[in-house]
């Protein structure tokens, strides 16, 4: 039997590993889409800000692990798919043929329609690749711009914060993290980001980023700027260009190689634009190989999806929300490990239907920590809490169904946080712990050990008394 | 055999010489906000509730870390290495049970390691509330029972149990 897995990051990862552990002697190969070992994203923002090393960003850290699971690790990227003849194209040219399949190519950083995206500069933030280049720009006070403060956006915009450069997040929504935290706790993260420095621009739509040599095109309005454009290049010829710290408001000219404009006519300069406007799938390469797709891959409680013996996992697959119990796409580490497990024992031929998957953020912002979980805006007729604390930064809200915790979402709170997932998603009823909460919701810790931890029904119960052993 | 602690809430009396003991040997000072293990006190039912990791199979922590900082030792305990850590808080969301912690004076989580075999909180506890010993033969059964209600999946290992 030979296991193809496509996609090496948590997702494929942990499927190799646990085809390993239930089929001994099957044949495992994980192609990688990308010329490294098998790292992880989410550790990218912590190689910008120098935490670590690359070997810091690697999935496993073991030397050798894929060589001793018997896992033969391989380049790709897969350019085409024949579920007929239960073979893959790779990128150089070559095939490999298999039994069983596994889809896990994740995602890839949306590219926004704006002008001049492909200008020296302008990245992504996404691979190891991507982190290289904005290691060399963003040295400490020079001009930087973050288009999108999303949950991605928000990790970068930490390390960039931390690498010491002179900050402007541009959000198109009315807030940030609008997809993971309501208005209240949106603002007071705003509210925080700004008094450490960094600019931040919601409802802004980013028009066209421009290289500074560059002529405006058609409306070439832009004559008055380009006067103190001479001047400062003139004074700032004899000090160091690099260090030039600019203040936060944008100055209409500058000596920086890109400029970006927004729609509302405003002028950022910028030695660097990071683009954090969300991701999609990879499922290009399946056009015309059976397997049916929408959003991503389309699978069913199994992770299998319609092409015989083909799985899907992570980023890639539409899975199963366990709040909605509908297919979504939650593209997070913790649900991409889930999908690889799920999708492996089935390859294996271990029946597992997947429940669902919660969906959960943590974003800490310059220090400020925040979460969500599952349906943190409510639903209909459900009851809620919270509790602000604007001064000290606090938030907590709390969505019920019933006397049921379906939904979370945290400022400033770290303590026990992951009790909120163990409560949404074991559907405990809180009984006479609602109306506690309701009341009080920062009683979250004692709410979820008094419902699994209930006194003995029956025999002594009390704290001083010693149980007969 | 494993070991575990087990914890018997009834002969807890809240003295929390246990947080005490357990912030002074992990993080060498008296602050118990910096404990591994937290005394409930729910007052109204006259009862305390010591509770800490239980290192569950399913190692939620160690399945969610994305740059493997969680590893499970020889005696089935999940240790964070600080030197792997990022401080990226995922296993802090992941765990179902929250008894994983950042520590935001080291920007590294804090969970119970059982002290390496000696746990303090056992050593500490007065009433034998704590006591470390075989795992089969522990009050964790129901803790046990409980996380397998919690598994995404329907078998009863859960989906993130090493398999």
């Amino acid at each position: 039997m030979h296991h193809v897995i496509l996609g090496a990051g948590p997702a494929g990862v942990t499927a190799a590993e646990t085809i390993r552990k239930h089929a001994p002697d099957a044949r495992i190969t994980l192609i990688s889409g990308e010329p490294e070992p098998p790292y992880s994203r989410m550790a990218i923002p912590y190689l910008l800000e120098g935490k670590i090393e690359e070997q810091g960003t690697f999935l496993r850290q073991t030397d050798g692990h894929y060589d001793d699971k018997g896992i033969t690790y391989q380049q790709g990227p897969v350019t085409k798919v024949d579920s007929a003849a239960k073979s893959l194209t790779l990128a150089d040219g070559s095939t490999v043929t298999y039994d069983r399949m596994l889809i896990a190519t994740g995602a890839t950083p949306v590219r926004p329609p704006i002008e001049g995206l492909d200008n020296p500069g302008v990245h992504t933030c996404w691979t190891l690749e991507d982190a290289r280049h904005i290691v060399k720009h963003a040295k400490p006070g020079v001009p930087v711009v973050l288009v999108g403060a999303g949950f991605i956006g928000c990790i970068i915009l930490e390390a960039l914060h931390k690498m010491g450069v002179n900050l402007t997040v541009v959000e198109m929504g009315d807030r940030m993290v609008p997809r993971m935290l309501d208005e209240t706790a949106g603002n007071m993260l705003r509210h925080w980001c700004e008094d450490k420095g960094v600019r931040v621009e919601t409802g802004a739509l980013v028009d066209a980023i421009r290289s500074s040599g560059e002529a405006a095109p058609a409306p070439a309005a832009v004559e008055p700027a380009k006067k103190p454009g001479l001047l400062s290049r003139l004074f700032g010829g004899g000090g160091s260009p690099e260090q030039v710290p600019e203040p936060a408001a944008a100055a209409p000219s500058h000596d920086h190689p890109l400029t970006v404009h927004l729609k509302d006519g405003q002028e950022l300069p910028a030695a660097l634009v990071v683009i954090a406007a969300g991701v999609k799938s990879n499922i290009e390469f399946l056009e015309g190989s059976g397997v049916e797709t929408g959003h991503g891959v389309k699978v069913d409680p199994y992770h299998a999806t319609s092409a015989e013996g083909i799985y899907a996992a992570g980023d890639v697959a539409e899975g199963i929300n366990l709040s909605t119990g509908h297919n979504d796409m939650l593209a997070i580490q913790p649900v991409a490990v889930e999908h690889g497990y799920i999708a492996a024992l089935n390859m294996c031929g271990i029946e597992t239907a997947h429940r669902g998957a919660l969906n959960m953020n943590v974003l800490d912002t310059l220090g400020l920590i925040s979460s969500s979980f599952g349906t943190w805006e409510g639903i209909e007729g459900g009851d809620r809490a919270t509790m602000v604390d604007k001064e000290a930064n606090r938030y907590i809200r709390l969505e019920f169904d019933g006397d049921m915790l379906i939904g979370a979402q945290c400022v400033g709170l770290t303590e026990n946080v992951g009790m909120l997932r163990g409560l949404i998603q074991s559907h405990l009823h809180l009984g006479p712990w609602k109306d506690k909460l309701m009341e009080s919701p920062g009683r979250i810790a004692e709410a979820y050990v008094g419902v699994v931890q209930q006194p003995p029904k029956t025999g002594y119960t009390g704290p001083k008394v010693a149980l007969p052993a | 055999m494993l070991k575990a602690l087990q914890i018997d809430p009834g002969k807890c009396t809240g003295c929390k010489q246990c947080e005490m003991a357990c912030s002074y040997v992990n993080e060498g000072e008296f602050n118990v906000s910096k404990s591994r293990i937290r005394v409930f006190d729910f007052h109204e039912d006259a009862r305390f509730v010591p509770y800490t990791c239980t290192q569950c199979d399913e190692a939620w922590c160690q399945q969610a870390c994305p740059v493997n900082a969680i590893t499970t030792n020889e005696m089935g305990v999940k240790v964070v290495h600080d030197n792997l850590c990022v401080g990226c808080k995922v296993c802090t969301i992941a765990c179902p049970f929250g008894t994983v912690n950042y520590n935001a004076s080291t920007g590294k989580v804090i969970k119970c390691d059982l002290c390496g075999g000696d746990p303090a909180c056992a050593s500490a506890c007065p009433t034998d509330a704590i006591t470390f010993r075989d795992a089969e033969q522990s009050g964790f059964d129901k803790m046990k029972e409980w996380a397998t209600k919690t598994t995404a999946g329907t078998e009863p290992t859960g989906p993130n149990a090493p398999a």
